[in-house]
């Protein structure tokens, strides 16, 4: 009974919605102020010409925006990020897959198989990328020392412009691999038993099977995998800041090293352009996010 | 399951010649497993070479063409890479960064992921979206301000600095709200009835009945605190204060610093997630399919 000897508790005055607010407030206040906030002063940034120390000074407008698009090294940089995104993104998706297949035809020790790819997932992008540079060495590399076996010349992994983009791709492969054959090892897993099953009593195996059932019902866990592995590849920094630091000539500056090339390597403090190009950044991995949203919306409706 | 249709499992009548036994036994069982064996082989051959050129002499691991394995077991490596670079401490900052984020986490994460799912709240689906929208947007895109506010606080090279940010995730209320709703709604009556308010009911029932999606989120925001690289690599200045990953790369960058001092380094930062990645694997594979499997 609510008498004067028992003043009503605060929390249930409160209510159970201020409650709901209070859970939340932990949460919001950090995507407040580090993730919404900074999501508007990114495009403020980009507005705004800054001084020597990244100050904003006056502001441009669109200047940073038109400046990049007439720049010959950002479209530069654009392709470099398209062929990163290509190099990872193909092979990694499609060895998973076929790595995913031959793991389904009835195999011994696909236990063991597991657990072996399953082991880059232990390497940070760092410890990875030192271990790669270890073996891109040209000189006590691996990678040349296997070479030099079977009399090819030592080549310059990281210093060739030719091939620095490529090793990067490798060693990301690498990483990722785990990752992909985890997911698609799910997506597999998830398709009715019944189904294989019907399908291997009208006597469908091997690529048959795989053409005509598995592929298809692997359909959604392959386009989450292509769409999360692009945004990935779009989002790799790591691995080019330990191997190659951009170079050589620029051949493996992608647009995140960009945007840190121009925000913070060497003293360099142009938080102008570098946002115009994270905003850039932006736009296209949102793109990539905004498709996966719609597709697996269609699909829940229709499932 | 459109595709099913289009697709019936029978074998086309029509070409008896594209029969699948044709293909099988061209391809052949011991194909597969070849094929399995250099991928395995491929994939597994960098892990081995890390720990073997980590007890490699200098001389050995530098002969070329280079020796696969070591002739005589020396420890120096792993003394010459805790010299090098203030290894030990660094070890500890990312033991206690990657720490903080994970407690904090879990604890932002299970109280917002409460609120969605057993409190009244007016515009729910509203600021649930606005959790969700913080997934898409890249942490790479925003780093510039992010840094701009830290250091503005006077937090650049601080652990302030280097866990503000992470403190709380959309990620981690997604998971857990997932994991809540499947919470049988019997058991949550009978603790109301018993007398049980939110409060207790939180962490005296919920929480401990939802271990393995706390543990699967745990390991997930380790692992990947752990293996944070950008962030602390601008947030941080001093070598005392970098993580163990800038220390890494700062090994691999030094004058001399040889392959074996670097892979010694490799291998010290692998304990915790090797250990993680063998032992927690089913947590993993919820963790990191969390979104990927409907």
């Amino acid at each position: 009974m609510p008498t004067a000897s028992s003043p009503p508790e605060p929390r249930r005055r409160f209510g159970e919605h201020g409650l709901a607010w209070a859970f939340l407030l932990p949460s919001v206040v950090v995507f407040a102020l580090f993730i919404i906030y900074p999501l508007g002063r990114t495009f403020y940034l980009s507005a705004h010409a800054n001084d020597l120390f990244g100050a904003p000074s006056k502001y441009v407008g669109m200047k940073h925006y038109t400046d990049l698009l007439s720049s010959a090294d950002f479209r530069t940089t654009l392709v470099t990020t398209a062929l990163f995104v290509l190099f990872t993104v193909v092979p990694g998706v499609l060895g998973a897959l076929l790595l995913v297949l031959l793991m389904e035809g009835r195999i011994r020790g696909v236990r063991f198989l597991r657990s072996a790819f399953a082991l880059p997932f232990a390497f940070s992008v760092a410890s990875a990328s030192v271990v790669f540079s270890v073996f891109y060495n040209p000189a006590s590399g691996v990678l040349n020392g296997l070479l030099s076996h079977v009399g090819l010349g030592p080549v310059g992994w990281l210093t060739d412009s030719q091939y620095a983009l490529i090793s990067i791709a490798v060693s990301t492969i690498w990483m990722n691999l785990g990752y992909n054959v985890l997911v698609l090892s799910a997506g597999i897993g998830s398709i009715p038993g019944e189904v294989l099953e019907a399908a291997r009593l009208d006597g469908a195996s091997g690529l048959r099977l795989a053409r005509s059932i598995t592929v298809p019902m692997l359909g959604p866990s392959l386009f989450f995998l292509v769409v999360i592995s692009t945004v990935n590849a779009l989002q790799s920094f790591g691995q080019i800041h330990i191997l190659t630091k951009g170079g050589p000539d620029g051949s493996t500056r992608t647009l995140v090293y960009s945007v840190y090339e121009k925000a913070f390597a060497y003293g360099s403090s142009d938080f102008g352009t570098a946002s115009a190009q994270a905003v850039v950044l932006m736009v296209v991995v949102l793109c990539c996010t905004a498709v996966q949203f719609g597709v697996l919306e269609r699909k829940v409706h229709y499932a | 399951m459109s595709t099913l249709t289009k697709t019936p499992a029978v074998a086309d009548p029509v070409r008896p010649a594209r029969r699948p036994v044709h293909l099988r036994s061209a391809l052949g069982r011991a194909g597969v497993y070849a094929v399995l064996a250099v991928a395995v082989l491929t994939v597994a051959f960098p892990v081995y070479y890390v720990f073997a050129g980590a007890f490699m002499r200098p001389d050995e691991i530098a002969s070329y063409p280079p020796a696969m394995v070591p002739y005589s077991i020396t420890g120096e490596n792993f003394s010459g890479a805790v010299h090098a670079i203030p290894l030990v401490r660094q070890y500890g900052n990312s033991l206690l960064v990657a720490s903080l984020i994970t407690l904090a986490q879990l604890f932002t994460s299970v109280l917002a992921a409460y609120a969605f799912v057993f409190l009244p709240m007016r515009g729910r689906s509203v600021v649930f979206g606005l959790f969700l929208a913080t997934l898409m947007v890249p942490w790479e895109a925003i780093i510039i301000p992010n840094y701009l506010t830290l250091s503005g606080w006077g937090m650049g090279n601080t652990y302030f600095g280097l866990v503000l940010p992470f403190l709380a995730s959309g990620f981690g209320t997604f998971m857990l709200r997932q994991s809540f709703r499947q919470f049988p709604a019997e058991l949550r009556d009978a603790a109301r009835i018993d007398g049980a308010g939110h409060w207790r009911f939180l962490w005296r029932i919920l929480v401990p009945l939802n271990k393995p999606a706390l543990a699967a989120l745990a390991i997930y925001v380790f692992l990947s605190s752990w293996n944070q690289y950008f962030w602390p690599l601008i947030i941080t200045r001093t070598a005392n204060m970098q993580t163990l990953q800038i220390g890494l790369s700062s090994l691999r960058d030094s004058e001399m610093a040889d392959p074996g001092l670097i892979l010694a380094g490799v291998v010290l930062s692998l304990l915790p997630t090797l250990a993680l990645v063998l032992f927690g694997q089913r947590f993993i594979v919820r963790g990191l399919t969390a979104g990927a499997v409907r």
